[in-house]
C-alpha cells in the first residue's frame, strides 16, 4: 500500500526487538518506517492510539479454513474475516480440505482465493502424504514452490513410522517444519474424550493421554534420526510437553503449540455432554493444564494457536458420539489470552505477544511477527481494558461452536492492519 | 412428594429420598400385577412413546406393559441403525415427536448422553431406558426394589458386582444408587473391563471374583457385552468362565442368605453357570416381574401422580 500511516502514542510491544515502550509507529508504503518517541511527519494519516497497545500482527499457525470442499463450514473469505476480527494478520491453513491440499494446484487455488477474498494473509500448509492417506509423500516440493510453508496431515496422523521418516527427510530439503497431529489412533477406537474419571462417569469412550504422548515421543525420535524440524500441533498433555522439553534440552529442532482451550478448560467441561467441548485432542486434566501454563512462561511452548475448526451448527447439534470434533477459536483467542493469561499474571504481555507472533512466524519461517523497521506492516492494536462478551452468533466465522459462549472478558484486539491496510477495526465491520 | 425433575435421566441426580419414593410407590403398584384384571385408569388419555434405537425385548416390553396397566396409550418406535444413518437426525426426530405432544418419551440410545439432548428440547417427560455406556436408571431402581423386598433395606449390605464393568450402564447406575443408599460395593472383572478411576465413584476394586464374593449379601452379575467390544478384552470364553463366572462352588464364599441378580439377557456358561442362574439364590426372574411395578411407579410419578394409584 502506498502512503503513510502514523500510529501515535501507542504502547509498542515487540518481543522480536525486546521492545515495550510508548512510541509512535510509522507505516510507510506497507512497511514499518520506524518506531520512535515522537516522529514528526507532515503527510501521514494519523491514528491516535494513546491507551492502546501496538504489537506485531498476530499469526495463528493452526487454522482450518475448509475451502475448497467444505464451504458450508467456512470459506477463505469468512475464515480470514474472523481472523482479522480476532486480531490475526495471518493464518496457516491446514490441508484437510476436499480435495486435500496435496499438490500445487490446490495450494495455488487457496492463495488465489486469499488474494481476492482474504482479509488476513493465508499461509497454506501442504499435506504430508497424498490425500492424507499416510502412504505416499505428497508433492511437497511443488507445493513449497507454490507457496506452502510447512507440511502436515493434521487431523489424520501419519501412523506408519517409515512414511513419517521419509517425510521428515524430504522436508529438510526445503527447510520447512513437519507439523504433526500427534495421536495414536489404534489405542482408542471410538474415543471421544479424555480417558479418566469423567469418561467413566459419563460412559463415554476415552482417549488416554498416552495416545498423544506415544506419537510425540516417536516423532521426536524420528526428528533426531533425520535432523528434521518437527512441530507438535495442539499439544495437550503434561507428558508430551515433558518430551518436547527434553528434546529441546538435547538441542533438537522441536517446537510445539498449545491452544487457548487446553490452557483454560479441563475434561470436566464435558460433564453435560456439551458438544462444544468435543475436540481433538480432547480437553485433559487440571494437572495437564497446569503443565501447559508452566510451559508458556518457561519457554517450553513456542506458540499459541487456535486449531480453529469450524463445523456447521447442524453437525454439532447432535449427541456427543455423533458430533464432529472441533471448535472455533479465531475470534476468542486473543481476548481469552489477555484476560485469563496476562491479567492474572500467568505470563507477561510481552510473552503473550511473542507466542502469538514472533514464535509462530519463526516456526513457519514466514515474514511477519515483528515490527522491525523495513518489515511488512502487519500490526494489531489491542485495548487491554475493553470488555468483551463471547457471543457466537456475532462471530464472522461461519462456525459458531465454542465452549466459551457467554464468557465475560476484558481486553481484545481493536484493529488489525495487514501490509499497512486496516483490514478490520472494532465498530467498522 | 414428587420427583424434582421432569425427566428420569440418571440415578446421579436422584436424592436418597427420591429413590425411596420410587421404591415405595412401586410397592403399591406391584399388587396390580397379581390381579385378574391387571389395569387401573391412572394414566387414561396419556400417551407414552417408547423410542428404541437399540434392540431390546425385556425393557421395551416391561415399559409397554407398565404403561398399559396404567391405561396409557403406548406407541413403540424401533429405529434400526440403518434407517438412522439414512438421514433423520436426532434433533429432527425429537422435533417431530414434540409436534405429536406425547406425555412421556421412554428412550434407549447407543450414544451416552443422548437422552439429555432430547430432554432439553422436549416438553414431555423423558425416561432414560439405557444410554450407551452411561446409565440405565430404571434397571438400578428395579434391582434396588428387588433387594429391598428381600433384605428389608439397602443400607449396610455387601454387594458384589462382577463382569464387564467398562461397557455397563447397569453397573454405573447401580453403583450410584447403592452407594447413595448406604450399601458397600465391591467390583471385580478382568482389568481390561474395569473403567479407569472407577474407585472415585465409590467402588472397591476386588482383586478377584472370589475376593469380591466373600460375605456378599447380594451378587450382581453383568452381561459380557460382546456387541460393544472393539478389540480383545479377554482371550476366550473358556478363560473368562474360569476366572469370572459365577459358579456353584464360588457362591459358597458369599453370605448364606445371598441373592443373585442379573440384568439379562444372560449368557449361560459365560458369566454365569446355568445351575446358578436357575438355582435357589437367583432372583433373575423376580427382577423382571418387579421391573413392571417400578416402571409403573416412574410413569406415575413423572406424569404428576394424580392421586389414584390403586
Amino acid at each position: 500500500m502506498k502512503g503513510k500511516l502514523l500510529v501515535r502514542e501507542a504502547r509498542v510491544v515487540d518481543p522480536s526487538q525486546g521492545l515495550d515502550r510508548v512510541s509512535d509507529l510509522l507505516i510507510e508504503d506497507g512497511r514499518i518506517g520506524g518506531i520512535g518517541g515522537s516522529i514528526p511527519v507532515q503527510d501521514a494519516e494519523v491514528l491516535e492510539a494513546r491507551g492502546l497497545v501496538a504489537v506485531p500482527g498476530f499469526v495463528d499457525m493452526h487454522v482450518h479454513l475448509r475451502e475448497p470442499g467444505f464451504e458450508y463450514k467456512e470459506t477463505i473469505a469468512s475464515g480470514t474475516a474472523a481472523a482479522a476480527a480476532g486480531g490475526f494478520a495471518a493464518v496457516a491453513s491446514m490441508a484437510n480440505t476436499h480435495p486435500v491440499n496435496d499438490c500445487a494446484a490446490v495450494t495455488e487455488y487457496i492463495l488465489k482465493k486469499a488474494a481476492v477474498a482474504g482479509k488476513a494473509r493465508v499461509h497454506p500448509v501442504g499435506a504430508t502424504t497424498k490425500a492424507m492417506e499416510g502412504r505416499e509423500l505428497a508433492e511437497i516440493g511443488e507445493m513449497v514452490a507454490a507457496g506452502a510453508v510447512a507440511i502436515s496431515d493434521d487431523g489424520r496422523p501419519v501412523s506408519d513410522p517409515n512414511v513419517m521418516r521419509r517425510a521428515m527427510e524430504y522436508a529438510k530439503m526445503f527447510g520447512i517444519a513437519v507439523i504433526e497431529h500427534c495421536e495414536t489412533l489404534e489405542l482408542h477406537p471410538g474415543g471421544v474424550m479424555n480417558e479418566g474419571y469423567w469418561s467413566t462417569t459419563l460412559g463415554l469412550r476415552g482417549i488416554p493421554r498416552a495416545s498423544e504422548e506415544i506419537a510425540v515421543a516417536r516423532n521426536i525420535r524420528l526428528a533426531e534420526l533425520t535432523g528434521a524440524r518437527f512441530h507438535v500441533a495442539h499439544l495437550s498433555t503434561a507428558g508430551a510437553l515433558r518430551s518436547v522439553r527434553e528434546a529441546k534440552a538435547r538441542g533438537l529442532s522441536v517446537t510445539c503449540e498449545v491452544t487457548p482451550h487446553h490452557l483454560l478448560l479441563t475434561d470436566e467441561r464435558v460433564s453435560s455432554y456439551d458438544t462444544q467441548a468435543k475436540m481433538k485432542p480432547p480437553l485433559t486434566t487440571e494437572g495437564d493444564r497446569q503443565a501447559l501454563l508452566e510451559g508458556l512462561s518457561d519457554g517450553a511452548v513456542d506458540a499459541i494457536a487456535t486449531d480453529h475448526a469450524p463445523h456447521h451448527q447442524d453437525e454439532k447439534d447432535d449427541d456427543f458420539d455423533s458430533a464432529p470434533f472441533g471448535i472455533v477459536g479465531l475470534e476468542t483467542a486473543v481476548a481469552l489470552s489477555l484476560d485469563r493469561l496476562v491479567r492474572p499474571k500467568i505470563i507477561t504481555l510481552g510473552r503473550l505477544v511473542e507466542l502469538l507472533s514472533w514464535g509462530p512466524a519463526r516456526i513457519l519461517r514466514v515474514e511477519g511477527g515483528t515490527l522491525a523497521p523495513g518489515s511488512r506492516a502487519d500490526v494489531t492494536l489491542l485495548d487491554l481494558e475493553r470488555p468483551f462478551r463471547v457471543e457466537p452468533q456475532s462471530f464472522l466465522s461461519k462456525g459458531k461452536s465454542t465452549p466459551f459462549a457467554g464468557w465475560e472478558l476484558r481486553g481484545r484486539a481493536v484493529r488489525t492492519i495487514v501490509g499497512g491496510v486496516t483490514v478490520w477495526s472494532l465498530g467498522e465491520t | 412428594m414428587r420427583l424434582r425433575s421432569k425427566d428420569l435421566l440418571d440415578i446421579e441426580s436422584l436424592s436418597a429420598e427420591e429413590i425411596a419414593l420410587v421404591l415405595d410407590t412401586a410397592t403399591s403398584f406391584k399388587e396390580i400385577g397379581t390381579r385378574t384384571i391387571k389395569k387401573v385408569p391412572t394414566l387414561r388419555g396419556r400417551t407414552v412413546v417408547n423410542l428404541f434405537y437399540e434392540p431390546s425385548t425385556r425393557t421395551r416390553v416391561s415399559f409397554e406393559i407398565a404403561a398399559k396397566r396404567l391405561s396409557a396409550d403406548v406407541i413403540n418406535v424401533s429405529v434400526s441403525g440403518s434407517s438412522v444413518s439414512k438421514g433423520e437426525t436426532l434433533l429432527d426426530t425429537v422435533q417431530n415427536l414434540q409436534a405429536m405432544a406425547p406425555d412421556v418419551l421412554v428412550m434407549r440410545h447407543p450414544a451416552s448422553g443422548a437422552p439429555y439432548f432430547v430432554a432439553r428440547r422436549l416438553e414431555a417427560a423423558v425416561v432414560n431406558a439405557g444410554d450407551g455406556m452411561h446409565e440405565h436408571p430404571t434397571q438400578a431402581l428395579l434391582d434396588a426394589f428387588t433387594i429391598r423386598e428381600r433384605k428389608g433395606t439397602l443400607a449396610g449390605l455387601k454387594v458384589a458386582i462382577v463382569g464387564d464393568l467398562l461397557h455397563s450402564r447397569v453397573f454405573r447406575s447401580n453403583l450410584r444408587l447403592l452407594t447413595r443408599m448406604g450399601s458397600e460395593v465391591s467390583i471385580a472383572g478382568p482389568p481390561t473391563l474395569v473403567p479407569p478411576e472407577v474407585e472415585k465413584l465409590g467402588a472397591r476394586i476386588a482383586p478377584s471374583i472370589d475376593d469380591a464374593l466373600v460375605g456378599a449379601d447380594v451378587v450382581m452379575m453383568l452381561r459380557v457385552q460382546k456387541e460393544r467390544m472393539q478389540g480383545a478384552y479377554f482371550p476366550s470364553v473358556r478363560e473368562y468362565f474360569r476366572l469370572f463366572a459365577l459358579t456353584r462352588a464360588r457362591i459358597e464364599r458369599a453370605s448364606p442368605e445371598v441373592i443373585i441378580l442379573h440384568p439379562g439377557p444372560i449368557n449361560r456358561g459365560l458369566e454365569i453357570e446355568s445351575a446358578v442362574a436357575d438355582g435357589p439364590y437367583s432372583l433373575i426372574l423376580e427382577q423382571v416381574t418387579n421391573g413392571v411395578a417400578v416402571r409403573m411407579a416412574i410413569l406415575y410419578l413423572l406424569t404428576g401422580g394424580g392421586g389414584e394409584a390403586s
